[in-house]
């Protein structure tokens, strides 16, 4: 038992008290995440969205979550209880899972690896599971076709998004994702002039890119216009229509959780996480995390706004973005990019 | 160490478990929920051995791509399980008879395998010191020079594997309608844009 305490417990204990933290700030967050999406959605439709409780609403996300944990949880008898109760809970766990190895500061991050990039890829593909899980288990039609497409589409958009991935890692040449904000420093600003600048971050040098990551992203997470698993005009409520109360709440929960985590892997990856978006006085003294939940949040704007504003996909129009439009630009972009990035001896 | 030895009787035990009810369990969407989770934990097996870059592969590949197409498939297959069951005992003598050839041959292999003598004093490449290098780089130079045609072949092989089902499976039914994206948009007879002036109309 020798070295046991200083060994084994006290940095176990870090990392729990580093989790816990992470994890109720992020819920807090979460909870004004689907205020906001809300209020933006309504401000949209000229509404005023939710009003009542607190002022402005604020509290509206707590009054939800007592209303939903209040309820009976209601379980179909023909379903198969245990995957039935098993999938939101997969669907939690995973989104929460991927925050892990975001890194909110220079150093701020809870677990280092150096394979970051790819466990939050694999994180996010495992997204899907919850989905077919769910829509199998509640033996029911709707729920099943919401998780047959919910499948297909999630499999699709991941190829688009590991080439997207695959690019930025041709610049970086590291799959840590504190490297990828740091090599953001330095980049295509630099070469214009403006050392620092917002300009050096990937979202200009690889803007192509950036575009179908979004996209991707949108689809990734079952976000409209891309909601197809849950599109209310065709399948009730998707693979959700069986579940109430507490199992539905994990659902958005979990749907909101891979949102945000969504929105923090572009701000890692094209807009340069925690750095400052000018590097002289003012902005500088700024502490990095204000950065990078400023960043995440006004991606957050745009998928809100993306709701709002544009019309459902076609199921096969939808395939065909992946498939015949996507998956071609980013394969080419990733052999264009490797060979600018040789030709001109730029690669790291 | 004790750590270490816990994480590794607890994954392997967990892989040993559920690869044991993928092919126990009566319901064949539990089968592919438990090789997933055999997949899981090998995963974390390879984490514990050092090679996370094999982690996050088998869980990127397989778990996040390969077995959501098993479900997906066998969740669409109506067959009806208690039926294939009826031919257990009928087929039991042959099948026990090719698992024991299998076992056999594995403890032949195991017991008698080793190390050519000379083989760990000349590598093709020297070993990079892994303080260097990450495991992720270490592979990349390897496959990427030394390999590098076998893997370019590989990947011909898994192109020419996924042209030919498309050849086997691609018909052209003459009366479904598809939808030409570029004609759609290219056409201007039927339908316009206009910007209408309030008050004024077009």
């Amino acid at each position: 038992m020798n070295g046991f305490v200083e060994n084994y417990l006290i940095p176990g204990a870090i990392i729990v008290g580093q989790s816990l933290l992470v994890l109720v700030l992020l819920l807090v967050f979460i909870a004004y995440v689907l205020l906001a999406d809300r209020k933006i959605w309504a401000a949209v439709q000229m509404r005023r969205g939710p009003n009542v409780v607190g002022a402005f609403g604020l509290f509206q996300s707590f009054a939800d979550l007592l209303k939903f944990m209040l309820k009976e949880p209601i379980i179909p008898s023909g379903s198969n209880k245990g995957i039935f109760l098993m999938a939101p809970l997969v669907t939690v766990t995973l989104a929460l899972a991927g925050w892990a190895v975001i890194p909110f500061n220079a150093g701020w991050v809870i677990a280092n690896i150096n394979v970051g990039v790819l466990y939050l890829l694999a994180i996010s593909s495992l997204g899907v599971y919850g989905v077919i899980m769910g829509g199998w288990a509640s033996n029911s039609k709707y729920p099943f076709l919401s998780s047959l497409r919910a499948a297909a589409q999630m499999v699709s958009y991941e190829v688009s998004i590991g080439f997207v991935i695959v690019t930025v890692l041709l610049c970086v040449g590291s799959l840590n994702l504190s490297d990828i904000v740091l090599s953001q420093q330095t980049g295509l600003g630099t070469k214009l002039g403006l050392p620092g600048s917002f300009l050096d971050w990937y979202w200009l040098a690889l803007l192509p890119m950036f575009v179908i990551f979004f996209i991707s992203a949108l689809a990734e997470t079952n976000r409209p216009p891309f909601d197809l698993a849950e599109a209310e005009s065709e399948l009730v409520a998707g693979f959700m229509s069986e579940y109430g109360s507490t199992p539905y709440m994990m659902f958005m929960l979990g749907e909101y959780a891979s949102i945000c985590l969504m929105c923090a892997m572009t701000t890692i990856l094209f807009l340069g996480g925690w750095l400052p978006p000018v590097d002289i006085a003012p902005f500088n003294w700024v502490p990095g995390i204000v950065w990078f939940v400023l960043k995440g949040s006004m991606v957050f704007f745009m998928f809100s706004m993306v709701k709002a504003f544009v019309p459902r996909y076609r199921y096969d129009q939808l395939m065909r973005l992946g498939w015949k439009v996507f998956l071609p630009i980013s394969l080419g972009m990733v052999v264009l990019v490797a060979a600018v990035l040789q030709t001109m001896g730029w690669a790291p | 160490m004790i750590l270490h030895t816990i994480f590794f009787y607890l994954f392997s035990g967990i892989t040993i478990a559920s690869a044991l009810m993928v092919i126990s369990s009566r319901n064949p969407v539990h089968s592919v929920l438990f090789l997933i989770l055999a997949f899981f934990n090998a995963a974390g097996l390879f984490v514990m051995l050092g090679a996370e870059f094999l982690a996050m592969m088998l869980v990127v590949v397989y778990v996040g791509a390969v077995a959501v197409l098993f479900l997906f498939v066998v969740m669409m297959l109506d067959v009806d399980f208690t039926e294939l069951r009826q031919g257990f005992l009928q087929y039991l003598p042959v099948g026990g008879l090719i698992g024991v050839v299998l076992l056999a041959e594995l403890l032949i292999v195991l017991s008698g395998w080793a190390f050519a003598p000379n083989v760990a004093g000349n590598p093709v490449q020297p070993i990079p010191d892994m303080a260097q290098i990450s495991n992720t780089e270490a592979i990349g130079r390897l496959l990427y020079t030394h390999y590098i045609f076998f893997f370019q072949t590989a990947g011909f092989v898994l192109l020419v594997a996924m042209i030919g089902a498309i050849v086997l499976t691609l018909r052209h039914k003459p009366r479904v309608k598809r939808q030409n994206i570029a004609d759609q948009v290219g056409r201007t007879q039927i339908v316009e844009l206009h910007s209408v002036e309030p008050g004024k109309g077009i």
